[in-house]
């Protein structure tokens, strides 16, 4: 039942599915064992990261194709909500159009991107994501009228998924059983079910032949698949998944905007829990999302306890100061590039010598 | 034994449109020039953007050659280019508040010495960066797009926070040298001195560059790196001598652009190197991996195209180059003068 459930792809490594088990249980019982808005807040955003650096890892760890437009999907997605829930009223209808637009329009999208770049090389493709992904931050922030520009949109998700909407008058463990809750796990559910999915494809056939792709594109020809179909498919498999997460997001956050979806920095987030978690494995990109979240929600506030202990110092201040908090993060993509290539998930699966 | 297949030479003459395969793209600026032309009507406004397209076009160039030669010698695909772009402005831009006194005396001597020396300098550092890039960053991961990219990617980051870091979190806005503002005006049209400035720097830059290449050795070398490296090494070149030289060369021409971009823009801003990038990527990939003339007219069509789209639709101009980009793929999805390879 599990392995079936996990599509044959156990973690195989006692202390991966320690972790796995913990990531688990905590996000499942979030609301009851870390009370607190901020604590649910972190909790949300870490199952709505892990189906991002998920579906990127598909295309990165698993078909080998860089692309820095996967914020651009993750915005279609978010936009799709945010355009119908505002256009069309308050409404649970809403949320699934929106929904839905947002998927097929990013994959729609992503094969028209692909047809042009991956057919030549593999290569264009993140040269062309990322120009194609900094026309389309440009051009939301500039089509104000429509996107609500630099500003984002608020808008209205149903009154169930909302804190005004009681389930219950008495609490549950300390907890209030009220909208704000349903929308957690409406959240946590689809994040599972898409994590599943996720394992169910690259463990299928089809994801074998991605990763034939990754290690020899020329041989994957030579036997007969058709590389640039597959590395598609990938892409819009990726794109769409990316776009499922950006609507959940929307839904949970009840705002859009280009600094929550959009920028430069959430890309470089995505890149990260990848890297870090380990490429090619989907649990890497679990570990990933969890860690660099927990570090962005948490390690900011220490960096800035820091600085007033180093005032004195030359260039430090500056160094450490919360602003700089990319710098850090360049610094660690760099280094876990060349020294820890396979991740932490590599690094717990690799048998002892 | 078997008998010899047989050999049927046929001579036919070359058609019209195979001469013409490697001048097309060359005839497509005059051709958008002149579309530019009717779409605008107006002569004045007309020759007023040409201008600046054409400038901008250039100085496009000068940050993108470097990338590309860099690619096609060693096939390494540089994300952290736009890196040595801010890096170059904001040196730049320091030495000439630096010469303050020089760019505000009103002699065209003077101010054109004081942007001579922030672009050496800007050149200088930049390229200097470009060797520890090269060695730090660049070289452990050699033949590896996947983590080239990713690489390359986070030293673009770094470099852009540590301008943070020293120059402050903020813009510059900068002066233009005293006799460089303004325009020159002939009757009805105006010509900004400064554009018109750019555009000799770009032409020179590009005259020596394929001086340079066409006819010294060393041009030779990387020529025929860029066709065939494995048989330039086995002549007994170090090509990898060749490379990190092409490579510092590039990086101060990136860091020159720059300066220029900056002087043009009148602000500078550390983002502007991974702005500039996304230009750089659509010019390179519509002239061709590798290529330095496919370079030059991408660069040049890209930048008029963006100066008459913004003048016609002020909110198409950045789509504008992606269409620009998606029409020349579709006629030749390699880009316009790809590098052979030899196998």
């Amino acid at each position: 039942m599990l392995t079936k459930l996990l599509s044959g792809d156990s973690p195989r490594s006692v202390i991966l599915s320690a972790l796995l088990i913990a990531v688990l249980v905590c996000l499942a019982f979030a609301p009851f064992l870390f009370p607190g808005v901020r604590a649910l807040e972190t909790a949300a955003t870490i199952c709505i990261f892990i189906v991002l650096a998920a579906s990127y890892d598909l295309l990165l760890g698993y078909t080998g194709i860089v692309s820095f437009a996967h914020t651009m999907f993750f915005g279609l997605g978010a936009y799709g909500v945010a355009l119908a829930s505002t256009h069309m009223g308050r409404g649970f209808d809403a949320l699934i159009v929106g929904t839905v637009a947002g998927a097929v329009l990013a994959a729609i999208l992503a094969a028209v991107i692909g047809l042009f770049s991956l057919r030549v090389r593999a290569i264009f493709f993140a040269m062309i994501t990322l120009a194609v992904a900094s026309a389309v931050a440009v051009l939301v922030s500039q089509m104000s009228g429509l996107t609500g520009g630099e500003d984002g949109l608020n808008y209205k998700i149903p009154r169930e998924l909302t804190p005004a909407f009681k389930l219950m008058d008495d609490k549950l463990f300390g907890v209030r059983v009220n909208g704000k809750l349903l929308n957690y796990y409406l959240v946590f559910l689809a994040s599972f079910a898409l994590v599943l999915v996720m394992l169910r494809v690259v463990n299928s056939p089809f994801g074998r032949v991605l990763q034939a792709i990754r290690e020899n594109d020329f041989r994957a020809e030579a036997i007969g698949y058709h590389v640039v179909t597959y590395r598609i498919i990938a892409t819009c498999l990726s794109a769409a998944i990316a776009a499922l997460a950006g609507s959940l997001y929307a839904i949970w956050l009840r705002y859009v905007g280009p600094d929550t979806t959009l920028s430069f920095e959430i890309m470089l987030d995505i890149l990260l829990m990848v890297v870090i978690g380990g490429m090619g494995t989907i649990y890497g990109a679990i570990l990933g999302a969890v860690l660099l979240v927990l570090a962005q929600n948490y390690l900011q506030d220490l960096m800035e306890g820091a600085v007033p202990a180093v005032e004195g110092l030359p260039l430090l201040p500056e160094l450490l100061s919360p602003e700089r908090w990319l710098l850090w993060l360049g610094i660690l993509f760099i280094l876990s590039v060349y020294f820890f290539p396979t991740g932490i998930v590599g690094r717990l699966r690799k048998p002892r010598a | 034994m078997s008998a010899a297949p047989d050999h049927n030479p046929t001579f036919a003459e070359v058609t019209l449109m195979q001469r013409l395969d490697k001048a097309l793209p060359v005839l497509l600026i005059p051709l958008l020039v002149v579309i530019g032309l009717l779409a605008i009507g107006n002569p004045s406004s007309w020759l007023t953007l040409t201008v600046s397209g054409l400038a901008m076009g250039m100085l496009i160039f000068a940050m993108a050659s470097g990338f590309t030669l860099v690619f096609g010698l060693m096939d390494v695909i540089n994300f952290g280019h736009g890196a040595f772009i801010s890096v170059g402005a904001f040196v730049g831009v320091s030495v000439l508040a630096w010469l303050g006194t020089w760019t505000e005396a009103p002699s065209l001597m003077l101010n054109v010495l004081a942007v001579l020396f922030a672009g050496i300098a800007a050149m200088g550092i930049s390229g200097l960066l470009g060797w520890g890039f090269e060695r730090v960053i660049v070289q452990p991961v050699y033949g590896a797009h996947l983590k080239q990219i990713l690489v390359t990617m986070g030293g673009l980051i770094v470099v852009e926070q540590m301008i943070h870091v020293i120059w402050g979190p903020n813009e510059i806005f900068i002066n233009r040298p005293e006799m460089l503002k303004g325009a020159i005006t002939f009757g009805a049209v105006a010509i900004e001195k400064f554009r018109l400035l750019a555009v000799a720097v770009g032409l020179i830059l590009f005259v020596a560059m394929r001086l340079v290449l066409k006819r010294t050795k060393i041009g030779l070398i990387v020529r025929a790196g860029v066709q065939n490296g494995e048989m330039v090494q086995a002549l007994g070149y170090r090509l990898r001598l060749v490379f990190i030289g092409t490579f510092i060369a590039g990086s101060a021409l990136a860091g020159l652009g720059g300066v220029l971009w900056a002087l043009y823009q009148e602000v500078v801003t550390a983002g502007m190197g991974e702005h500039m990038m996304v230009l750089v990527f659509i010019v390179v990939i519509i002239g061709g991996l590798g290529s330095v003339e496919g370079a030059f007219i991408g660069a040049l069509l890209v930048g008029l195209l963006q100066n008459y789209v913004a003048f016609l639709e002020p909110k198409l101009a950045l789509i504008s180059n992606i269409g620009l980009m998606t029409a020349i793929l579709l006629w030749r999805p390699q880009g316009m003068l790809p590098v052979v390879k030899a196998k």
